[in-house]
């Protein structure tokens, strides 16, 4: 607990930090950067420094890990090495987002799938051991996809005859852009993976759904993040020609997952089945926005990104807690919590109106900034996938609206129902933290949006570079 | 320049473990009943010496007109050898402690070491052949110590059985490379070496022989009878010790006597490190028994190292040292839990381990961590040694060999993954009971377990390896 409120803490140092900075004048790419040679013979270096996307992406950890150690704060089972799991976990999401050096980026992506697998195997509910497996070998192969791309960009970098994994460095030579062809795929699926691109996402719903409660905020919140971030930081960034070359692909697929997952989302009758799918939905238009390629749509997939992990993360917390009263997350037997659960249902509320974006949450800003973006772009086969992401929204409406219908309002469906007591103190302040991030997201997004256009500034000049070149 | 000094420095590991063999003799002949305790104490503390001496005086030379060679990099094997021997030897005092023929086990295994000293500094391949011999003998004799058990003799049978073979190819094929140049000298080959059939025939004969003692696929089929019938000391033994002087040798001979055949090697080590890979994982998904188990799990693991060989880089030849360093730590350490249960409890199988978290939560994580440091995880030195060995590899641009690698890492995931499982996760009516540790295989435990956590994150340990590494 001291440990994440300390994080919570330093995030917000730094993120003062860098207001002033940039306040002050300081218009480099990157600020407070550390650079440590690591194994020299290979020019591999520790490498960090942060701007505003991963800034970004450093606040929604922080608020998630508070959020989450506070909802598990009544774990009684091996609640050390619960605790000790969830704070690597976070400590391996950090180190990724701050990393400039490939090596050191791929070094914390690793380091976050193992404690995922304990945190799934061992304190989760249902076929956990089948879903932890599920989700670890997935991941793995997702690393391993990037670890090839990785390797690529390595061995085709130049610098005075020895070779980089330097972000930066990378980024201001040109690298071959038939090599780009090739190992663009490895990175972006790779990547992908973790960010439930469509088809392979099917780790995602056995994942939430048997992981307990504080994993499974940390799943949805964050570790799908680290994909879409990989996709944009390393794919993207780095190899700004194959992405225009495969931009359509991309949509493609994302497109696919959005309308997908929202259909399958409404078939579903276990709560934790219903977010999980709608996460996969939700992450599409995180890789729509990256696919589009145009500033506005890069700036919505971060935005959509911090909204989502946000959002998503209450999701979670809420089920959990109305799980723990319960003992069932079927919507058929849930019923009338409104009466008996004010706050938690209230609560539920929220998070699903987010969900579906309503304006004055988060998810409004995001998917609108989105949808901005990819009208920018004039090509008629995206302008097709565009419109189909947007109706995707009505799809939303439906199953949330049903969900939260079935389960919240109407008469109770169970006596027992009626000796439960709402939130304890603990539920209370973390369902109070992520709210208060969506709202004001939702409300207020230009100082999100300022700290994150910076950023992706920079890739977009990448971008039109590539495309001048072609 | 003084030629006895030299004699001494230079051969200096090799005179420290003849120093120890002798002193060992000398009790067993001089006292009729000894104290295993004492025996025990004093072989650990004379082995610890001779792992502190072996990073001393470090010199570069040859001797007895190139049949010896050494420098840095020979040394450094040489030392990751002694390391090992002394994690083996403290961890094998439980098993040892009420045996009688305790100095006998030791003369044996630092005879074997003795041999694979003088097989790495080896600069001719008749002297190479002696020191494999030397090494392999006795190996045979370790093999069948549980005298009692019939899977033990039949162990060693089948090792002397297949190590006789595989020493029959190999000599047949260094009488045919001496038959076509005229020459067993290292660094002399290459200029002799042309390309003709009988040549190519004579280095695919070489080649099968190393193939068996390293126990690549398709020369891997006693590997897990022997490992499975042999008492678990002597397997780790086999599979870290053993095979990782062979492969020292291996790298050294392809890289001096053959370079000129690199493009023949490099697709026989492309083919034969594919199958390795794939045959050794798909073997240790299904093995109950996790000797076994470890054993194909070793085999997968030779895969990676000939990629790492494939490099033939300076950092080709540094990672596939750094990665035996660390292979030696993870392997020992998973061997060291395993070994302990055996000695104690006398079970070997994958279903025992079910709830082991339960009763000795400090053993499943000595165990899970070496699992995960074979298996390539980070922050686990495994992660940096495999991560080198894929790199060297990718170097030669051959990216179809590293995806292929890549994903066999996914599938050795699994199987390691299903160990930890079975510790942490599944219930267990029988669990294994708690386990008292003495403490020197508890100081082996803890050697092998900081072995793995910091060799890989303090860099300073591969740029040491990396300065003294030659690559082609």
């Amino acid at each position: 607990m001291i440990g994440t409120t300390l994080q919570l803490f330093f995030s917000l140092i730094i993120l003062f930090a860098y207001w002033k900075e940039r306040a002050a004048g300081n218009s480099s790419q990157f600020l407070f950067e550390s650079d440590y040679s690591w194994f020299e013979p290979l020019h591999i270096h520790y490498h960090i420094g942060i701007d505003g996307i991963s800034l970004s992406m450093i606040l929604l950890t922080a608020f998630v890990v508070i959020a989450g150690v506070l909802v598990s704060w009544t774990q009684e089972v091996l609640n050390k090495e619960f605790f000790f799991l969830l704070l690597f976990l976070s400590a391996g999401a950090y180190g990724y987002f701050i990393s400039l050096d490939l090596f050191t980026l791929f070094f914390f992506l690793e380091l976050a799938v193992i404690p995922k697998f304990m945190l799934i195997g061992i304190w989760g509910s249902g076929k956990k051991e089948y879903s932890a497996m599920k989700l670890a070998l997935m991941l793995m192969a997702g690393s391993a996809l990037v670890f090839v791309g990785l390797l690529g960009l390595y061995f085709n970098t130049n610098l005075n005859g020895a070779h980089s994994f330097d972000l930066i460095r990378i980024s201001q030579m040109h690298i071959d852009t038939s090599v780009q062809n090739v190992f663009f795929p490895f990175a972006f699926i790779g990547f992908g993976i973790f960010s439930a691109l469509f088809p392979f996402h099917t780790w995602v719903p056995d994942g939430h759904s048997s992981a307990p409660t504080a994993a499974s905020m940390f799943l949805a919140g964050i570790s799908m993040k680290l994909g879409g971030y990989g996709c944009l930081r390393v794919a993207t960034y780095l190899m700004p020609d194959a992405a225009h070359h495969y931009s359509p692909v991309i949509v493609l697929l994302s497109t696919i997952a959005i309308i997908y997952g929202a259909f399958v989302t409404m078939m579903q009758k276990d709560l934790k089945y219903i977010n999980a799918y709608s996460s996969v939905s939700h992450c599409g238009f995180v890789l729509l926005g990256i696919g589009m390629l145009t500033q506005t749509s890069i700036n919505g997939a971060v935005l959509q990104m911090v909204s989502h992990g946000l959002m998503t993360a209450l999701f979670f917390a809420v089920i959990g807690m109305i799980y723990s009263r319960t003992h069932t997350r079927l919507t058929k037997q849930l019923g009338g919590l409104l009466k008996v659960l004010p706050f938690i249902s209230t609560v539920f509320v929220i998070a699903g109106l987010c969900s579906l974006g309503l304006p004055g949450f988060s998810g409004f800003v995001a998917e609108v900034t989105v949808f901005v973006g990819s009208w920018e772009n004039p090509d008629l086969w995206y302008r097709l996938a565009t419109i189909l992401a947007c109706a995707s929204i009505v799809v939303t409406a439906v199953y949330i609206l049903r969900a939260a219908g079935t389960a919240v309002m109407g008469p109770i469906t169970n006596n027992h129902y009626n000796h439960i007591t709402d939130a304890a103190w603990n539920e209370r302040l973390a369902a109070g933290i992520l709210i208060t991030g969506i709202v004001v997201i939702g409300v207020a997004p230009f100082w999100l949006f300022h700290l994150i256009n910076p950023g992706t500034e920079y890739i977009i000049q990448h971008l039109g570079k590539a495309l001048a070149l072609k | 320049m003084n030629m006895g000094i030299d004699f001494l420095i230079l051969m200096k590991q090799e005179w420290a473990v003849i120093i120890i063999l002798f002193i060992l003799l000398f009790i067993k002949v001089s006292s009729k009943d000894q104290a295993n305790e004492y025996i025990l104490k004093l072989v650990n503390i004379l082995l610890l010496l001779n792992v502190i001496a072996g990073f001393f005086g470090l010199k570069d030379g040859v001797l007895f007109n190139e049949m010896f060679k050494t420098n840095h990099l020979i040394v450094t094997e040489k030392n990751i050898l002694s390391l090992g021997t002394y994690i083996i030897a403290l961890q094998s005092y439980p098993w040892l402690k009420n045996n009688k023929h305790i100095l006998e086990f030791y003369i044996l295994l630092l005879t074997t070491l003795l041999g694979m000293f003088f097989m790495i500094s080896a600069g001719n391949l008749l002297m190479f052949y002696l020191g494999l011999e030397l090494s392999s003998i006795p190996l045979a004799a370790l093999a069948n110590f549980d005298l009692e058990k019939r899977k033990s003799s039949e162990a060693a049978f089948k090792f002397i059985i297949s190590s006789a073979f595989s020493s029959g190819l190999l000599l047949l094929g260094i009488s045919l490379v001496y038959g076509t140049t005229g020459t067993l000298t290292l660094s002399a080959l290459s200029d002799h070496l042309y390309g003709s059939p009988l040549q190519i025939f004579a280095f695919i004969l070489l080649i099968s022989g190393f193939g068996f003692k390293i126990s690549a696929v398709p020369f891997h089929l006693w590997t897990a009878d022997v490992y499975e019938g042999s008492p678990v000391t002597v397997t780790s033994y086999l599979s870290v010790i053993s095979k990782g002087s062979v492969i020292f040798v291996f790298m050294t001979v392809l890289y001096t006597a053959f370079k000129s055949y690199i493009i023949t090697w490099y697709n026989i080590l492309f083919v034969l490190s594919v199958l390795t890979m794939v045959v050794g994982n798909l073997f240790a998904i299904r093995q109950n028994n996790i000797k076994r188990f470890l054993a194909f799990s070793s085999i997968a693991q030779v895969g990676f190292i000939l990629i790492g060989i494939t490099g033939s880089s300076q950092a080709g030849s540094a990672s596939v040292v750094y990665f035996v360093l660390i292979y030696t730590f993870s392997n020992l350490g998973a061997f060291g839990v395993v070994g302990l249960v055996s000695a104690i409890s006398g079970r070997e199988n994958i279903d025992d381990y079910k709830a082991f978290y339960k009763t000795n939560p400090v053993l499943s994580w000595v165990l899970a961590i070496s699992l995960f440091s074979l298996a390539g995880i980070p922050p686990t030195a495994g992660f940096f040694g495999k991560f080198f060995l894929l790199m060297a590899g990718a170097g030669q641009g051959n990216y179809i060999l590293i995806t292929i690698a890549a994903l066999n890492m996914v599938v050795s995931l699994y199987y390691y993954l299903k160990v930890v499982k079975a510790i942490f996760m599944d219930p267990n009516e029988n669990p294994v009971k708690k386990l008292i540790v003495t403490p020197s295989p508890k100081l082996a435990l803890f050697i092998c377990v900081t072995g793995i956590v910091l060799t890989g994150i303090i860099s300073y340990v591969y740029e040491y390896i990396y300065s003294m590494s030659i690559g082609i």
